[in-house]
């Protein structure tokens, strides 16, 4: 290791140190375990910081951060899949002698020969991890794949398609009562009769075009090439819709990390 | 046995799912199918932990460079499996919410996962403000429009658009920059989204129908 | 129009030193990055990280903070909760993860607390795994501090988390006892007051979704609430995938909570129809005061770009 390194390390070391017995002196009054928790707030705002770091620029500590992150995650899901699906939904199933290990009510009712379906092609699964059996794993992946399609089939026609169509179909002309009447009383107010009629005929249209530029078997020339460039209008508004709420939603994130490192950490708001 | 199960499975399955919306007495039947795939779910997760294994371990065999950075994943990983497994210091029985505030298990989650996950995703903050800064630009017409609107609705949805344009009267009011950004919303980013809704929603539909149908095979990968 | 009263625009009321020091410095260097951009001069990006570093920390720091007021979108989730006859049953599904949670955890905690306090009964469920921790969390620090004549398993219950995405929804759509036969600490499901009646998920009054991946919001408008009879569904989601929402609306979702935005709009107006809220913590309010001086810091970004590519003359070099 390069001196320098070490020299980074000792000073993370101190800082860490530092942290902790200051955040475990401001704990005391209030917390039982004013040390445990100081150490745990101090490491979870190394933590932050750590990932931060690759703001400056890729570094060990971001590295650490990051395998630290891959691990537990996964044992995380896995420790969750256990204990609610496995433990709650298959034993109670399959066997009453287990069911009572781990207390959960067992339902004689609900016993069912068939669940040993799953747990055979969930075996067969982990057969992935070998090299030489690893083609067996196709069956539960077939099982997987075969259950997404027959369950968004369905869903995805009705929700998606139906009634987006349907929704579509909107009334052109609101509240009309003549062109004169129309002209007369014309206003921009956002819960006008204009501005209701406008956002109907741009949604009509909008998506009648923007479907028109999805369409590739026929080239975009003519009436079809213009429906399709006012298409690419609707949906250059809607790519900068999601860009401008994307900016929002990433901003918050930050402001969400801050908080903690200023509120929970440092002490600095109340 | 290597394509002709899957592909029979594959229909099998995605056909009982699809008829059993149809017809209520075959509902159990889906249901029982669904929750197999539930099963079957926890089990790729313990699929992806043995992969992970696999991996690190690898490397830490072969001291790989960085071989250090795999120990912590592979401690992280048998710390948090261990608490979770045995639920250590979870204040309830062995049935209690493994996640139950004051255990191991919990405090990991609160100290380690979510810090970390959470500081990941704020980066890309910075990222996205240089991006804005370099890339953003107003090439042409689409361009221009992309930005415009992203503009519209950066600016109509805080408080500063209002400040900016309170002076446009009541019956222009679709002008003022807060209602402009709700307009847009409401009107072409719906049109557009429901434009990209309804050919995802059919690429769906119609790659659910080649899945089932056995046309599509590409996720049973080759025979090699 | 929408009404708009700012009320608190700068909460430090008067003239306030470090506000006007951090203000003029962010203030200072976009001056200097704006004359940098006109020489089409590169500044290096971690410039550009400090900016934003900046211009989040000082409204956090100084805790500048706006009112807001509810938009329709949002004002039809909170009035469609005030409206319900009171012990209506509302599924609360919190399918995010600790990556999303800043943007969506105020909505949820926002919407807990209303319906809690209109009398209302919750079933909380999740879709992801990190879901369940932060609803063990949010139920262990809401409910015993704030609502402690509230009961497990009368007036709420954590269903917790299970596997299978979509799948545990097509499920409960239709039976929710045989996806979760018991409750979260293994309680079952036919000991529970508010399961008496609950067949399936199209027995219950409302469902707000929480979250903004996949399995997420839409899946519950997809399997849950497009169902045939399926309840009313309503949707808060992070800002990323807000928009993608909107075609939903009004026909098959009740309202949209869109990114912190929304969360702030939900708060604004549960505090101004329930003054007992007022001394719990608003991060969704607190939250847009850092927002707003980011969002304009980007906006100033994009202009200096612009401006640096069109009178620096690269707009005319040949694309390829």
């Amino acid at each position: 290791m390069k001196r320098s390194s070490l020299l980074v390390l000792a000073v993370v070391v101190i800082l860490f140190a530092i942290s902790w017995i200051l955040k475990a002196n401001q704990l005391s009054a209030t917390e039982e375990n004013y040390i445990l928790e100081a150490f745990l707030i101090t490491f979870a705002a190394f933590l932050t910081l750590s990932v931060l770091s690759f703001l400056y620029k890729d570094n060990p500590f971001y590295k650490f951060a990051e395998h630290l992150f891959v691990g537990v995650s996964a044992a995380f899901w896995m420790c969750l899949g256990f204990w609610s699906t496995l433990v709650k939904n298959l034993i109670p199933r399959l066997s009453e002698g287990l069911s009572e290990f781990f207390n959960e009510p067992y339902m004689p009712g609900d016993y069912n020969f068939f669940f040993w379906i799953p747990v055979i092609l969930g075996i067969l699964l982990l057969m992935r991890l070998s090299k030489e059996h690893g083609w067996i794993a196709r069956w539960p992946l077939a099982f997987i794949v075969g259950t997404t399609a027959g369950l968004n089939f369905v869903r995805y026609l009705r929700s998606d398609f139906i009634e987006q169509i349907s929704a579509t179909f909107v009334p052109l002309l609101i509240e009309w009562q003549g062109v004169g009447h129309f002209f007369s009383n014309f206003n921009l107010a956002i819960d006008g009769q204009f501005v209701m009629m406008l956002s109907n005929w741009v949604i009509f249209v909008g998506v009648m075009c923007g479907l028109i530029y999805f369409f590739f078997s026929k080239e975009h020339t003519g009436v079809f090439g213009t429906a399709s460039r006012v298409g690419i209008w609707i949906l250059m508004i809607t790519f900068g819709a999601s860009f401008g709420y994307t900016v929002m939603g990433r901003i918050s994130l930050l402001v969400g990390r801050l908080t903690f490192l200023f509120k929970d950490w440092l002490g600095l708001i109340s | 046995m290597r394509r002709q199960v899957p592909l029979f499975i594959t229909f099998f399955v995605g056909t009982l799912l699809i008829v059993s919306v149809f017809i209520p007495p075959m509902e159990n039947l889906g249901e029982d199918f669904t929750l197999f795939f539930d099963i079957i779910a926890v089990f790729a997760f313990f699929l992806g932990g043995g992969n992970l294994l696999r991996v690190h371990l690898t490397k830490l065999y072969r001291k790989s460079p960085d071989w250090g950075f795999s120990v912590v994943t592979v401690v992280g990983f048998f710390l948090m499996l261990a608490a979770g497994l045995f639920k250590i210091g979870n204040p309830g029985d062995i049935s209690a919410s493994v996640t139950a505030e004051g255990s191991m298990f919990q405090t990991m989650f609160n100290n380690v996962v979510l810090p970390l996950q959470s500081t990941m995703y704020a980066l890309l903050a910075f990222f996205i403000a240089s991006a804005s800064y370099r890339a953003f630009r107003a090439k042409n017409r689409e361009a221009t429009i992309l930005l415009v609107a992203a503009f519209i609705i950066l600016l109509g949805r805080t408080p500063f658009g209002m400040m900016l344009t309170a002076w446009i009267p009541d019956s222009w009011s679709v002008l003022q920059v807060p209602n402009l950004a709700i307009w847009i919303m409401n009107s072409p980013n719906l049109a557009g989204q429901r434009a990209i809704l309804i050919g995802i929603g059919l690429g769906v539909v119609s790659m659910s129908l080649r899945i089932i149908l056995g046309i599509e095979r590409t996720y049973l990968g080759d025979d090699r | 129009m929408i009404p708009f009263e700012p009320i608190r625009l700068f909460a430090f009321g008067g003239f306030n030193v470090p506000i006007v020091i951090s203000l003029l410095i962010i203030g200072g260097g976009m001056l200097w990055l704006l004359i940098r951009s006109l020489k089409a001069k590169e500044v290096d990006r971690r410039i550009v990280f400090v900016f934003i570093f900046a211009a989040v920390s000082a409204p956090l720091l100084f805790e500048i903070t706006f009112d807001e007021t509810a938009t329709p979108i949002v004002k039809g989730v909170f009035e469609k909760i005030e409206n319900m006859p009171e012990r209506s049953r509302i599924v609360i599904a919190f399918d995010f993860d600790p990556a999303m949670a800043p943007e969506v955890q105020p909505m949820a905690n926002a919407v807990i607390r209303h319906a809690l306090a209109k009398n209302h009964r919750l079933i909380f469920i999740s879709l992801w795994a990190t879901g369940q921790a932060l609803m063990d969390k949010t139920i262990s620090e809401i409910i015993p501090a704030e609502f402690p004549q509230k009961q497990d398993g009368i007036d709420y219950v954590s269903l917790g988390y299970k596997a299978g995405n979509e799948g545990v929804l097509n499920v409960i759509v239709s039976n929710v006892k045989k996806m979760f036969p018991t409750d979260v600490n293994g309680v079952p499901l036919t000991d529970i007051a508010i399961f008496n009646g609950v067949r399936s998920m199209k027995d219950v009054d409302m469902v707000m979704a929480v979250g903004g991946g996949k399995p997420g919001p839409k899946e519950w408008v997809l399997f849950v609430g497009d169902a045939p009879g399926g309840p009313p569904v309503a949707v808060g989601v992070a800002a990323v995938v807000a928009p993608q929402m909107y075609p939903y609306y009004p026909k098959q979702v009740l309202g949209i909570l869109g990114g912190i935005k929304g969360a702030a709009e939900y708060e604004s107006e549960l505090l101004h129809n329930y003054p007992r809220f007022a001394e719990q913590d608003t991060p969704g309010l607190r939250m847009m005061g850092p927002q707003t001086l980011a969002h304009v810091v980007i906006m100033a970004f994009i202009i200096f770009g612009n401006l640096a590519f069109f009178i620096g003359g690269r707009h005319k070099e040949k694309r390829l």
